[in-house]
């Protein structure tokens, strides 16, 4: 194996991070306030593919994408506030249930893209300033794989500083370290929720357009990433950013990596098996906040 | 309210005799539907055990469903080669011989025993793996599913060895038995019939032994079962174990019935909806996952061949309802705690007529302050 091949992998791998970061950071987020995984969240990634491919047909051209992301943004957010005041929040205190009544959600929504879409698919084009390689020596690195990592650095970014700088941010802050004080101190934990929820599903919309550019928007198509970005929210910890980013980092890395050697399959194995080894060494994932075993029931 | 005394035994009692001479009242592909569905049952009773005794949600049954189907499956598969053939799609893959781990499953003896220990000893390896940390709850949940989304990627992949995305199909005879004539047919009926009727009492002891009260009192409280001394990891193993084997069998009796066993059948999609039996019929009661296996499979069998693309909308509602609704399944309607009782918490329905009853007759409710000064 050349030079290379190997860092173009490790390329590979940052972008495979990418959108991991984008489809688990709102997961993380509301399950580190709320204890409760949504797992109609790669429908939400499939509407933001769907949206970027409908705002596209309606504004052609270069900005296309740039609109169709801004779309997909407050659409999926949209979604995301009505599923949560709608359906999660009556389910508080029952994560198992909200898995399967979410899980519901995700097969309606799965079907009616198919009744409205088509089962086989619609594809985005990428507009014309993605197209092309940008040449380090031997390495090719499309624009596009650049522009994906890009747009997961400023989502990370973005929601950093939301977190740090805003009173918004404050409040979720202070109910994710502990729910019950933030409450006794005037804090509205019911409309933080709502709004993580929310957050996390614009998020997720951005990574539904991101996905649009690499490969034809399906039906299906967030079924194929939820389920490892289920296991980057496990394995970052609770609610953490940085913790899911790590996390993001390290899946995005072995997939790529192990490519090298086994097939695509043998490699969704491998990433299996290294998160259920390292839970044996960090069971509370990469980064804790709240490190009480005990709480945890 | 007290249930009616005996209302169990006489409806089990009716339920098991119609079971009984249902071969002789029902069509063969009607019998052949029953015989399946209740192969599924033994798995929507393992999930009992397992999620409502024990608190456990497993999103990944399917892989131990697919164990005990392709341990089976390709025991069928070698019965009907001659001497020094090798299955068809390993033909068309390119390969010459069989591989060492398929030849083990030339024997019928051992093929059964693997129907048992196969997903038993993974379930176990990978349980002990998991709780030994305290890993639970949506943890598990997700992590399981992504066992079965490593399973069946790999089984479609390795096409010149498993099959691939038709899986196994089309065998003959079991243990010399033609698997193509009624009474042949009629017998594996009685043999799952005989299964399910075994797994129901089994589950019963189990889940009222000492083993089912710790196993519960984990879901309740591990960390006052710790202070109590008790470990709560080997209870919580067991019941992933046993509810492994019983989905293993199931998964076996299932190939048996339906003459298949594919990817198809053991991913994350069938997984989850194998959650959804228990979670309609009632997760705290082995009868109500066995109606609520029959039901809910039924129920498609019909829908989705009238209405294919009305069915996943009809089955996503199912998911929303079953939880929102009916937390406790239509077992929970019969039970001595049904909901239709005004004081009765946890459901929408009480809410809901608590709501009316409070607008209706309530008096207006008087505030500390006018208390005091009253």
């Amino acid at each position: 194996m050349d030079f290379a091949f190997l860092t173009g992998q490790i390329f590979n791998g940052f972008s495979v991070a990418s959108l991991y970061i984008l489809a688990a950071l709102g997961l993380a987020l509301s399950f580190g306030l709320m204890r409760v995984i949504n797992m109609a969240h790669g429908e939400i990634l499939m509407v933001g593919g769907y949206l970027a491919y409908l705002t596209i047909l309606w504004v052609p051209g270069p900005l296309g994408i740039i609109c169709g992301m801004a779309v997909a943004f407050v659409v999926a957010g949209i979604l995301g506030g009505l599923l949560e005041v709608a359906l999660v929040s009556k389910l508080t205190s029952r994560p198992l249930d909200t898995l399967l009544a979410t899980w519901g959600v995700s097969l309606i929504l799965q079907q009616a893209a198919r009744d409205l879409f088509g089962a086989t698919g619609v594809s985005v084009t990428a507009p014309a300033w993605l197209d092309g390689t940008l040449m380090i020596g031997t390495l090719a690195l499309p624009y596009t794989r650049l522009f994906i990592m890009l747009i997961a650095i400023a989502v990370l970014a973005g929601l950093a500083a939301l977190l740090r700088f805003t009173r918004i941010g404050l409040l979720v802050r202070a109910v994710n370290q502990d729910r019950p004080t933030a409450a006794a101190m005037g804090v509205n934990v019911r409309q933080v929720d709502a709004f993580v929820f929310a957050l996390g599903a614009a998020a997720a919309g951005i990574g539904g357009v991101v996905l649009a550019l690499l490969g034809p928007v399906t039906p299906n198509v967030g079924q194929s990433y939820i389920v490892t970005a289920f296991l980057v929210v496990i394995l970052g910890g609770l609610g953490s950013i940085v913790g899911t980013t790590i996390a993001a980092l390290m899946v995005g890395m072995i997939t790529a990596l192990s490519q090298i050697f086994v097939d695509v399959s043998f490699a969704q194995v491998l990433t299996l098996i290294f998160v259920v080894i390292f839970l044996q060494f960090r069971p509370q994932g990469v980064i804790a906040i709240r490190s009480r075993a005990l709480d945890a029931e | 309210m007290k249930s009616i005394p005996f209302l169990g035994q006489g409806v089990g009692t009716i339920a098991l005799a119609l079971a009984v001479a249902a071969p002789w009242l029902l069509s063969a592909y009607d019998l052949n539907l029953l015989a399946r569905f209740l192969a599924l049952s033994l798995t929507a009773m393992g999930l009992v055990l397992l999620w409502g005794e024990g608190g456990i949600l497993s999103l990944g049954q399917g892989v131990f469903f697919g164990l005990g189907g392709y341990a089976l499956a390709m025991h069928l598969k070698l019965a009907d080669l001659g001497a020094g053939e090798i299955p068809d799609f390993m033909v068309w893959s390119g390969l010459t011989a069989l591989p060492w781990w398929w030849a083990l499953f030339k024997s019928a003896v051992l093929s059964i025993l693997m129907v048992f220990i196969l997903p038993a000893a993974i379930a176990a390896l990978f349980g002990w793996a998991i709780f030994r940390r305290r890993i639970s709850g949506v943890y598990f949940a997700l992590i399981t599913q992504a066992l079965a989304l490593a399973f069946a990627t790999l089984l479609i992949s390795q096409q010149g060895k498993t099959g691939g995305f038709n899986g196994l199909t089309d065998y003959h005879t079991l243990v010399g038995f033609n698997l193509n004539l009624p009474s042949t047919t009629t017998g594996l009926y009685f043999l799952t019939l005989f299964l399910v009727v075994a797994a129901f009492f089994g589950l019963r002891w189990l889940t009222g032994s000492r083993f089912g009260k710790l196993l519960r009192a984990s879901r309740d409280g591990s960390n006052r079962l710790r202070f109590l001394g008790y470990d709560p990891t080997p209870y919580k193993v067991v019941a992933f174990t046993v509810a492994a084997m019983l989905t293993g069998v199931s998964g076996a009796l299932f190939t048996l019935h339906a003459g298949v066993i594919s990817p198809a059948l053991v991913s994350v999609v069938p997984s989850i909806e194998m959650v959804i039996w228990v979670a309609i019929g009632g997760r705290d009661s082995i009868a109500g996952a066995l109606a609520g296996t029959l039901l809910v499979n039924f129920a498609k069998d019909k829908i989705s061949t009238a209405f294919p693309e009305l069915w996943l909308y009809g089955l996503g509602l199912l998911f929303i309802l079953s939880v929102t609704a009916l937390p406790k399944g239509l077992a929970g309607l019969v039970g001595p705690d049904h909901p239709f009782k005004p004081e009765k918490l946890g459901d929408m329905f009480a809410r809901w007529r608590r709501g009316k009853a409070a607008n209706a007759t309530a008096p207006k409710p008087t505030s500390l302050a006018e208390e005091i000064a009253a």
